[in-house]
């Protein structure tokens, strides 16, 4: 009983406070009626702690107005404990099967498109390519392909890759607990997960069927894979399906769970917008706009000083020059999300549309003018041991 | 000045420099040069230390400085082990900086895990310098289990607020017979000036000076910080006192 009292689960939290979306119009109503001084007051306050009322008064309609004086503080934070440097990753999509119906998703397994799976072969190819750009961090991403994209070919793949790579992670399907720790032992650090939304009946609708329609069993992957002492934990909320600004306080219950709980792993930050994508209705989501998003990315700045904050290729060129500045300590480049999509071979269907086509060297060009250093290497293969 | 000693090799330099956080090798190496010092630490999560021609290593002239490696990220004694001869194999270097911070935030070093790696490193021929917390059991601890120095910390790693730990640095300073480097947390010149007025032997710096407007005059200041300082304690500083006293206000009428 008194485990249960000191470690809640997510699951209760979100509930006890309304955040799976039974709460939903007591926190619209509350949001609408925070005036400005009590955001004043909020910036007044040392920045990088977190306090759910205190983000609350940093993702309101009223903070709209007092997004340069967050900006200013977001920055100064990131600089202190980042430092000025950005980190480079290159996802490498594995497989575009998938047993899920996702709404919203280009992989959704009712659409019509000739589907691949690499082998380790086609696999590694592609992760030559993405070496020979510089590359040292790696994701790795796949459709919830779990009968071809197994935990030994995960294995397997990791234990070539370590050659080439400093640090390996995952984005694909939940697992159980003693499958991430075979990961783990094969040198994949890092796991990534998003609920895309937390709202309970949101989710319901956009997740029909498969096993990703199971809510809870999603929200309670992170604590998963960091039970299997993985390092970095990166959490989000697909924004377009819901209120960003629920989602955001969602986010930050769940990141401070997971930190209190889980105390050796890093929680980051992914802002994955909704964008469009093959056979997607574009008019079905409640699309976030660029000041919206970046009011989030910096009220949870405010409140989370040393978390990671991830920006994909799904944003524009534009947008990502102005967001390394406000936050953000890891970014993409160069991305192709479709399996095979680096050697060329392939004229697969990705994910999702990149909107930032530059190539991995021009953005590390666009990184240091702006007075930053683009960071490679993070990370060593000597961590772990095989 | 007087010369810092650490495992027999001198040093004329009291600063230590860190290599994290800048925004360039090219303003990292003009820093270094400012800071007169001849202690530079990389870690090795953030090099290739196997390619010579990487690009970090490459700005650091190895024949002035020497290159301490440090063990940033390991979260336990095996991992730090581990990075530790995987440097030492590489490079030829016995030297470590020995850092387990089992916390991705605040980065705080682990006591238990530091003086198991501490012991193990020793017994293997390392030249080890750990980071930790303030703690003067575990300072004498680590001294007896053979370290180089102890490197305690001013505060949280980053977070410039300056020696919080005052009091607890000054008992080992007290009860060290290796030289105490004061490490993390000292955020302005004038902190650095009041860990050295203490008695500290060293102190290790580099968030303040990489994230300045100015990285090398930042590094600059902090040497005349630790010079200051190093001789204020050397010339035998006066107490403070919470009261003006006049120069001889009970005693004055003796002289006449």
């Amino acid at each position: 009983m008194e485990t249960a009292v000191r470690h809640p689960d997510i699951k209760k939290i979100l509930t006890e406070r309304g955040l799976d979306g039974c709460g939903r119009d007591i926190w619209t109503k509350r949001l609408e009626e925070i005036k400005p001084s009590e955001v004043e007051w909020a910036l007044s306050r040392k920045p990088g702690y977190y306090v759910l009322d205190r983000l609350l008064l940093l993702v309101s309609p009223a903070a709209e107005n007092c997004l340069e004086q967050m900006a200013q503080i977001a920055h100064h934070l990131t600089l202190q404990r980042f430092g000025k440097t950005i980190r480079l990753y290159a996802p490498l999509y594995l497989s575009n099967f998938c047993v899920n119906d996702c709404v919203y998703c280009g992989f959704n397994k009712s659409h019509q498109f000739p589907r691949i799976r690499l082998t380790i072969e086609q696999a590694l190819a592609d992760a030559e390519i993405i070496a020979a750009e510089g590359f040292r961090d790696l994701l790795l991403v796949s459709g919830e392909d779990k009968n071809f994209i197994t935990v030994d070919y995960l294995v397997t793949l990791a234990e070539k890759l370590r050659e080439k790579f400093s640090s390996i992670s995952v984005e694909i399907y939940p697992m159980q607990t003693n499958e991430y720790a075979k990961l783990f032992k094969a040198g994949i650090e890092g796991v990534t997960l998003y609920q895309e939304t937390y709202d309970r009946n949101v989710y319901a609708y956009y997740h029909p069927q498969g096993p990703k329609a199971d809510y809870d069993c999603r929200l309670n992957t992170l604590d998963r894979a960091a039970s299997a002492d993985m390092r970095e934990i990166g959490i989000g909320a697909l924004l377009g399906l819901s209120d960003w600004r629920l989602e955001a306080l969602a986010i930050g219950e769940h990141a401070q769970y997971l930190m209190r709980r889980y105390w050796k792993s890093r929680v980051s930050f992914s802002f994955p917008r909704l964008c469009p994508a093959r056979d997607v209705d574009e008019k079905q989501f409640s699309l976030i706009s660029d000041k919206n998003l970046v009011q989030m990315i910096l009220a949870l700045r405010l409140c989370f000083a040393d978390a990671g904050m991830v920006l994909s290729t799904r944003e524009r060129a534009e947008l990502r020059d102005r967001l390394v500045e406000l936050g953000i300590t890891r970014m993409s480049a160069g991305s192709k999300t479709s399996p095979g999509g680096y050697s060329g071979k392939s004229g697969a269907v990705g994910q999702f549309e990149v909107d930032d086509n530059r190539s991995p060297a021009q953005i590390a060009e666009m990184i240091k003018s702006k007075g930053l250093e683009p960071v490679w290497k993070d990370w060593d293969k000597a961590f772990t041991d095989l | 000045m007087d010369e810092l000693i650490i495992a027999g090799r001198k040093f004329k330099s009291r600063l230590l420099v860190g290599t994290g956080k800048f925004a360039s090798s090219r303003v990292m190496a003009e820093a270094i040069e400012k800071s007169g010092t001849e202690i530079v630490t990389v870690a090795l999560r953030r090099v290739d230390i196997q390619n010579e021609n990487d690009d970090m290593l490459a700005a650091i002239d190895r024949d002035k400085y020497l290159l301490l490696p440090n063990t940033s990220g390991a979260r336990n004694a095996d991992e730090a082990v581990r990075l530790s001869r995987l440097a030492r194999a590489a490079t030829g270097i016995n030297w470590v900086k020995l850092e387990v911070t089992p916390d991705p935030y605040y980065l705080l070093p682990d006591p238990v895990e530091t003086l198991k790696a501490a012991e193990i490193l020793v017994k293997e021929g390392f030249v080890v310098l750990p980071y930790i917390n303030a703690d003067p059991i575990l300072a004498k601890k680590l001294e007896d289990a053979g370290t180089a120095t102890v490197m305690p910390l001013a505060s949280p790693i980053g977070s410039n607020q300056g020696l919080k730990t005052r009091a607890a640095i000054e008992i080992i300073i007290e009860q060290a017979n290796v030289p105490v480097v004061v490490d993390a947390g000292l955020g302005l010149p004038s902190h650095a000036a009041e860990a050295m007025e203490i008695g500290a032997d060293a102190v290790l710096v580099n968030t303040a000076i990489a994230t300045a407007q100015n990285c090398a005059e930042m590094a600059f200041a902090f040497k005349l910080a630790v010079e200051a300082g190093r001789i204020a304690y050397l010339a035998g500083a006066a107490e403070a006192s919470q009261k003006a006293s006049a120069s001889s206000p009970l005693t004055g009428f003796l002289r006449e």
